[in-house]
């Protein structure tokens, strides 16, 4: 029951990699420019047919090298972003300073990844491009989007015995 | 004069959405989806990431006094703006600039999916296998709902997917990501070469 003695945060934080680092509180209209933010992306993925089963079963055959191409120059990109903004202190648009959290290793990136992996391949989509398909029209991915909300869940429940 | 300037920019105008709404390439779309990292930093101190929406829904919904969902999920509603939007984004992206013609696949690939009955290119999803009235097939329940739970429970189990560890973690040179990534890699392989032609063949 350690975790009750955690901070909010800190039990946000477990396992996450999308954090909040963010400590100001807006209203609730700020969140507006992550939903721009997530429109034009959605339009990336289904434009460069990323949210293809079909491109998704080429890259595990090695069949094409268009996912390898996206993949390997959104991490360039990354990459160098992440280098500018600590080299410079880039800050917010609110004047907060970046903040960075490194990652700790656990057995779950192994096993966890494997388990995603093989999900991966099977529905052709990991869970940014189930929204993607959903709004796309393939209404039948909502049940593969509520069923991986369904793994997450039950992945809370056993997380004590799996770690 | 003016008339024939008009007809040329008209032209250009129609060329430019003829060009969006082919297939972008991937020195396109990659450097887009990567500049998502700095964006999502910029605005607000957010670190890229798209399987947590799937925690924050079962803290909002089903929390079940599971420690694991019990956190204030309202800080991070901006998480689920972002996945809105992506869902939105399909929309835009297929109502406004939808490709006409079907998906040009690997030969190889499309000889192989025909020996399964997987013959129509016009979804983004193999209509063939995945629809609703295959979601009551044993095989389409295997892609269906058992393919999506694996999706959310190892993503979880992993601390992260695609954008969180591949793209946001690499990014920012975090070996465990790297772990997650190959481990990513290699059940995906081990998957699509080694057990879905199994299931495809059921």
């Amino acid at each position: 029951m350690q975790q009750n003695k955690n901070t909010d945060f800190e039990t946000r934080s477990l396992d996450a990699m999308c954090i909040n680092e963010s400590h100001l509180q807006h209203k609730w209209y700020h969140n507006i420019k992550y939903l721009i933010v997530g429109v034009l992306f959605g339009i990336v993925f289904v434009k460069s047919e990323v949210v293809s089963w079909f491109r998704i079963q080429e890259m595990f055959r090695l069949q094409s090298f268009h996912m390898y191409g996206i993949i390997g120059s959104a991490i360039a990109i990354g990459i160098i972003s992440v280098w500018l903004i600590k080299k410079f202190n880039i800050k917010t648009i609110y004047g907060e300073t970046i903040e960075f959290h490194p990652k700790t290793f656990n057995r779950g990136q192994i096993f966890g990844g494997l388990i995603f992996g093989m999900g991966w391949a099977i529905t052709g989509a990991c869970p940014g491009p189930l929204f993607a398909q959903i709004g796309t029209g393939a209404t039948v991915t909502a049940v593969t989007l509520l069923s991986a909300i369904a793994g997450t869940w039950v992945y809370g429940l056993l997380r004590e015995r799996l770690h | 004069m003016d008339v024939a300037l008009l007809y040329h920019s008209e032209i250009d105008h129609i060329n430019m959405v003829e060009f969006l709404k082919q297939p972008w390439p991937w020195y396109v779309a990659g450097p887009l989806i990567g500049l998502t990292v700095p964006a999502l930093l910029i605005l607000g101190n957010k670190s890229f990431g798209i399987s947590s929406s799937l925690r924050h829904i079962c803290a909002s919904c089903i929390p079940a006094n599971i420690p694991f969902f019990k956190y204030d999920w309202k800080k991070e509603a901006w998480n689920l703006f972002f996945v809105f939007g992506i869902l939105l984004g399909g929309a835009i992206a297929m109502g406004l600039l939808s490709n006409p013609n079907p998906m040009e696949v690997n030969t190889k690939l499309a000889t192989e999916l025909a020996g399964y009955g997987i013959t129509n290119y016009d979804n983004l999803i193999p209509a063939d296998v995945m629809s609703w009235p295959s979601l009551f097939t044993f095989r389409g329940f295997i892609l269906i709902v058992i393919g999506g739970f694996l999706v959310g429970f190892g993503t979880r189990y992993a601390g992260g997917c695609t954008s969180g560890h591949a793209i946001m973690g690499l990014s920012n040179l975090q070996w465990p990501s790297l772990v997650a990534t190959i481990c990513f890699m290699i059940g995906g392989f081990a998957m699509a070469n080694l057990i879905l032609p199994h299931i495809l063949s059921l």
